[in-house]
């Protein structure tokens, strides 16, 4: 389980989370939705120990992320797999070489284990035949796919995926919806989606946070996110920023 | 009048903090790096194919620098010496300067443009596409593979690199005696000997070891810390360039002053 409390973070003056408290339970899929500059990467990178909070909690399996040493630290970044807004794949390797990365960094995988499971993940994403593409010379709907592949090569339990389908067409935004919830069938890993993109958010969510101002503003299953009351929630749903003129 | 003392001693003091920041803040990147030595599984493969990026394929810029250096030295020696010195100690200038100044120096700034901004951008680049994010959340310690192998090659290589095109400027400085100057070669070989000591080429290695370690450290040190897209890479390979040219220099005069 994902655990946040009362997580401050600011850069700088500008304050980014403002005691912000988040549950992802185990085995569920959470969508944690915002405007865009909200601060919803910022939570994810708390996660896997790339920022410290100021001040506040953050857990993961019950461990204090911000005290784990560096060994602690880099094993739960081998049971965490992290899928970024733009893919962040190595330009200067081929994509089974991406999906080997981490497997590399796994204990106790041989030479040909690294292969197998790296041409697994990569057919896990429709990209079996792309192995020995460079990310240059492929489409950005594929390039994302091949982000995926290579955080799930390790089967981890916990997927975060950041903005995944951030400047993608409706058609490969809805591909990319589907391969998460297949994504969860067969490794059933818990997740976390970051997005802005609604229409992702219900089909893969099953329950979905809303973070305004820093703080977590609202919770709940997706049908009452839908039709939540809050001016400012309505806002975001409606894309209609004179809502929240009104409340101000 | 005091008011503007007054924002002038402020000005020096809020740069006197951010430059003692930057030094900090590289001295953590080098603690970083020299911990992650005892992670050979990551960056034992990388030094190979680092030595050959920044050591093999600068051989030739290094060599064409070295070159007109040598002729140069050659002629001007002859202009200065007429008449005044024996000629033969042609032989004695383009040696000893090749070897202990200009040999290291040179190779050491030109190969600061070269190898300094091509590690400043490439990871400059890497760290506003989050891949050096990526790499971490991969359990690699960014330290031990992306600076690690960088500046171990950096301190082997720029000697090598540097004691190559020493060789290179002395050749070209007695190929332009022998054609230019009326000079024969047991003349230049003996101006060559006269002066020489070994350690001389031990002083050379010094330098250009602490030049290799100055330019690779700083252009992932610029790299690491970059913000803000293409701008932000490109001001990264400028200050990498920069700063490494200032440091080298510095170190210049520092080993002369501390081995002479």
């Amino acid at each position: 389980m994902i655990r946040l409390r009362g997580v401050h973070k600011a850069f700088g003056r500008k304050v980014v989370l403002d005691d912000f408290d988040l549950d992802v339970p185990e085995g569920a899929t959470v969508a944690l939705i915002g405007a865009s500059g909200a601060g919803k990467s910022v939570v994810l990178k708390h996660i896997v120990g790339l920022l410290a909070a100021d001040r506040g909690s953050v857990t993961v399996d019950g461990h204090e992320v911000g005290e784990l040493g560096q060994e602690a630290l880099y094993a739960l970044r081998r049971r965490v797999g992290f899928v970024f807004q733009f893919a962040a794949l190595f330009d200067s390797m081929t994509l089974a070489h991406n999906v080997e990365m981490g497997l590399r960094r796994m204990p106790g995988l041989s030479s040909r284990d690294i292969r197998r499971r790296a041409a697994e993940s990569l057919e896990l994403v429709d990209l079996g035949e792309l192995g020995d593409r460079y990310p240059a010379e492929i489409s950005g709907g594929q390039r994302k796919r091949a982000g995926i592949a290579r955080a799930i090569a390790t089967r981890p339990r916990y997927l975060l995926y950041d903005e995944p389908t951030t400047g993608l067409d409706p058609v490969t935004t809805t591909v990319i919806g589907r391969l998460i919830l297949r994504l969860r069938e067969e490794i059933g890993a818990t997740g976390l989606v970051v997005t802005h993109d609604l229409k992702t958010a219900y089909e893969v969510a099953d329950s979905m946070a809303f973070l305004h101002d820093g703080r977590l503003r609202a919770h709940g299953a997706p049908g009452e996110i839908r039709i939540s009351g809050d001016p400012v929630v309505r806002s975001f749903i409606e894309g209609a920023p004179e809502l929240m003129e009104t409340m101000a | 009048m005091p008011g503007k003392t007054l924002d002038f001693v402020g000005a020096t003091g809020r740069a006197a903090v951010r430059f003692a920041a930057t030094v900090g803040e590289w001295g953590v990147l080098m603690q970083d790096t020299i911990r992650g030595l005892r992670a050979v599984r990551i960056w034992g493969k990388l030094v190979f194919e680092q030595m050959m990026r920044i050591g093999v394929d600068s051989v030739p810029i290094a060599l064409f620098i070295a070159a007109f250096t040598g002729i140069v030295l050659a002629l001007q020696a002859s202009y200065t010496f007429t008449g005044a010195v024996p000629v033969y100690l042609v032989g004695s200038l383009v040696g000893k300067t090749m070897i202990i100044e200009l040999g290291p120096v040179l190779t050491g700034l030109a190969l600061a443009g070269r190898v300094g901004a091509s590690i400043a951008a490439e990871l400059g680049t890497m760290r506003v596409t989050e891949q050096i994010d990526a790499l971490e959340t991969m359990a690699y310690d960014p330290a031990a593979y992306l600076v690690l192998p960088r500046v171990l090659a950096g301190g082997v290589m720029f000697p090598a690199v540097t004691l190559l095109a020493s060789a290179l400027g002395i050749v070209a400085g007695w190929l332009t005696a022998i054609q230019l100057l009326d000079m024969s070669t047991p003349e230049f070989v003996r101006g060559l000997e006269t002066f020489f000591v070994p350690f001389d080429v031990v002083f050379s290695v010094i330098k250009s070891f602490s030049f290799g370690l100055t330019v690779t450290s700083l252009g992932c040190f610029f790299g690491f810390r970059t913000r803000g897209g293409a701008a932000g890479v490109g001001r990264a390979a400028t200050s990498a360039v920069v700063a490494s040219s200032m440091v080298i220099l510095v170190f210049d005069a520092f080993w002369a002053a501390v081995l002479l």
